[in-house]
């Protein structure tokens, strides 16, 4: 299962003509791979991950989330495909401020129709899994933004997704809370064999992925690098 | 928002309360009647019936008591007046009829008046104690009820005692002011359109007879508006409160939307907090007015404590918010849930 994006182009609205975002965009991230996406900011890195997302409908291309060609989607379709499928962690952590760490992870089962009781195990386990097992009854101002960001992660991980999407995960965080942050996607993205997408600015924490691709004015130019 | 949804349903509360408390003073003498139709005087071409012109003959109730399906045709005469014991007055409303047609609570026997409870106690008389109605002086033969009629207290009398207290009519016949009728299978073996046409009366039902009160309709309807204006304005609060809920929780909207929740799911949610709120805040707001008008209703504050005036209210009120709110909650769908992508929230 993996994540297959083929000669995606995307345009938007810019005055009277349009601006293309990505311009013919091939990317295959197999399972159990870290693939990071790098580039100026501008260069389409967000409009890439909005495009695997399906949050966004490109103009041209094929879009593949583990096996399901999402072209003819509804946009029901397109959020369940988006919950049984697909892990995002934000930029910011993007808490719900009235819950606790692990009904921040209970919440997705909510959103799947099951009762949030009936996985606390797994949120639980999940939590301890990112380091934060003595955490699970904090809410998101009683965490720090490392811990926040953890949550962030094992949040996206809850539904057990195949692909994961993960959107400038250290901007917010300083150095050694950075590579703590990379070193556990890393061994999540191994462990749980998840197609896993970077994209970042910072080139710092690019050892620990298992490949880099770079985007340069809406094109891959760089296609693959393997660090 | 709780707080307001509690004042709101508070305020709409006591107006029902206090609407249909003064809406009892003014007609509960009248509901109260066990007929099935009160027969007017027909009024002038372009006029509507009214209890204060209509004036009605014997031979117009005879003729209504031979007519078939017609089981009872009682006179009844209305008049508002002071009344009098020892150095006591009210003003009270007596009401003539016959010992033998029921309408009274006690039947009142010629020289003697049945007084409702609040005229008993304006007047400050009991059984046998002696009161003065307009020209004449007659005993309290009970005190029965607690009918009231234009916001003042029924004294009953005789139809002949009645008549004494001034005829409206220049002849020496019977009158009274409008006829009780009753029918046969509760009112609806007796064609009433043909008899009045036949007798020249025009006869209404209880509920239909309240409008020819003239201080019902007026004092009533304005209540009513005032209610009617309540109930929209606290749907606008609402729906207002809801709006501004929905714009603060569009972050948190487009972050669940990213993660897969469905539009519908999130629409369900909302409204489900939202008829939460309503029914939390209702319910206190609803306790609140009973326990204020268990308060005041013992006293001289015309406010009725029944499930419809404290109950009703608060349906309304839930179901107005609740359509404010699923109005307002519907901007949930234009959230776009690429906003949490990149967003520094």
């Amino acid at each position: 299962m993996s994540l297959v994006l083929d000669s995606v182009t995307l345009t938007y609205p810019d005055g009277d003509g349009r601006l293309t975002a990505l311009d013919a965009v091939s990317l295959d991230v197999p399972a159990g791979t870290l693939t990071a996406v790098v580039g100026p900011s501008g260069s389409g890195k967000s409009s890439l991950l909005a495009v695997a997302a399906t949050l966004v409908t490109p103009d041209r291309g094929r879009v593949a989330v583990a096996g399901t060609d999402t072209a003819a989607l509804t946009p029901a379709d397109k959020a369940r495909l988006r919950r049984e499928h697909i892990g995002i962690v934000f930029q910011q952590p993007n808490l719900l401020p009235s819950l606790n760490a692990a009904e921040q992870l209970q919440v997705m089962a909510h959103l799947s129709g099951r009762p949030p009781k009936a996985v606390r195990g797994r949120a639980l386990e999940l939590l301890d899994a990112v380091g934060l097992a003595d955490q699970a009854h904090r809410r998101p101002h009683q965490l720090s933004g490392g811990q926040r960001q953890r949550v962030n992660i094992a949040r996206a991980l809850m539904n057990e997704p195949s692909v994961l999407l993960v959107d400038e995960p250290t901007s917010a965080l300083d150095h050694e809370r950075g590579a703590a942050v990379m070193d556990l996607l890393a061994s999540l993205t191994a462990e749980r064999g998840t197609a896993t997408v970077l994209v970042t600015h910072d080139r710092a924490h690019l050892a620990r992925t298992d490949r880099t691709v770079t985007v340069q004015d809406g094109r891959l130019t760089a296609e693959p690098v393997r660090v | 928002m709780g707080t307001v949804i509690v004042l709101i349903t508070l305020l709409v509360g006591l107006l029902s309360g206090l609407t249909a408390g003064l809406a009892r003073e003014n007609i509960s003498a009248i509901t109260g009647l066990p007929a099935d139709r009160l027969a007017f005087a027909a009024p002038p071409s372009g006029q509507s019936v009214s209890f204060t012109n209509s004036t009605v003959t014997e031979e117009q109730w005879r003729r209504w008591s031979e007519r078939p399906g017609v089981t009872a045709a009682a006179p009844l005469g209305i008049r508002t007046l002071n009344a009098a014991a020892g150095d006591r007055t009210a003003a009270v409303s007596a009401f003539g009829t016959e010992p033998d047609t029921g309408l009274a609570p006690s039947p009142p026997a010629a020289g003697r008046a049945v007084l409702s409870e609040s005229a008993a106690e304006e007047l400050a008389v009991t059984t046998g104690d002696a009161v003065r109605l307009g020209p004449l002086e007659l005993t309290v033969a009970a005190v029965a009820g607690d009918a009231s009629y234009s916001h003042t207290p029924v004294v009953w009398t005789s139809l002949d005692d009645w008549q004494k207290l001034g005829r409206t009519g220049t002849t020496a016949q019977e009158e009274a002011t409008v006829i009780a009728l009753r029918g046969a299978d509760g009112g609806e073996g007796a064609d009433w359109a043909a008899g009045d046409e036949t007798v020249g009366t025009e006869a209404r039902t209880l509920d239909e007879a309240l409008t020819a009160i003239g201080s019902y309709q007026a004092e009533n309807g304005s209540l009513q508006l005032m209610r009617g204006f309540l109930f929209a304005i606290s749907a606008l609060v609402i729906g207002a409160f809801f709006t501004v809920w929905t714009i603060q929780r569009s972050g948190d909207v487009a972050v669940l939307k990213a993660l897969g929740a469905s539009t519908p799911y999130l629409l369900k949610d909302a409204l489900g907090q939202a008829v939460l709120m309503l029914t939390a805040g209702t319910l206190l707001g609803t306790a609140l007015a009973v326990g204020i008008g268990a308060l005041v209703s013992g006293g001289n504050v015309p406010f009725v404590l029944e499930p419809l005036t404290v109950l009703g209210p608060a349906a309304v009120i839930v179901v107005l918010g609740v359509l404010g709110a699923a109005l307002s909650i519907r901007r949930i769908t234009a959230v776009d849930p690429l906003t949490a992508l990149g967003s520094a929230r």
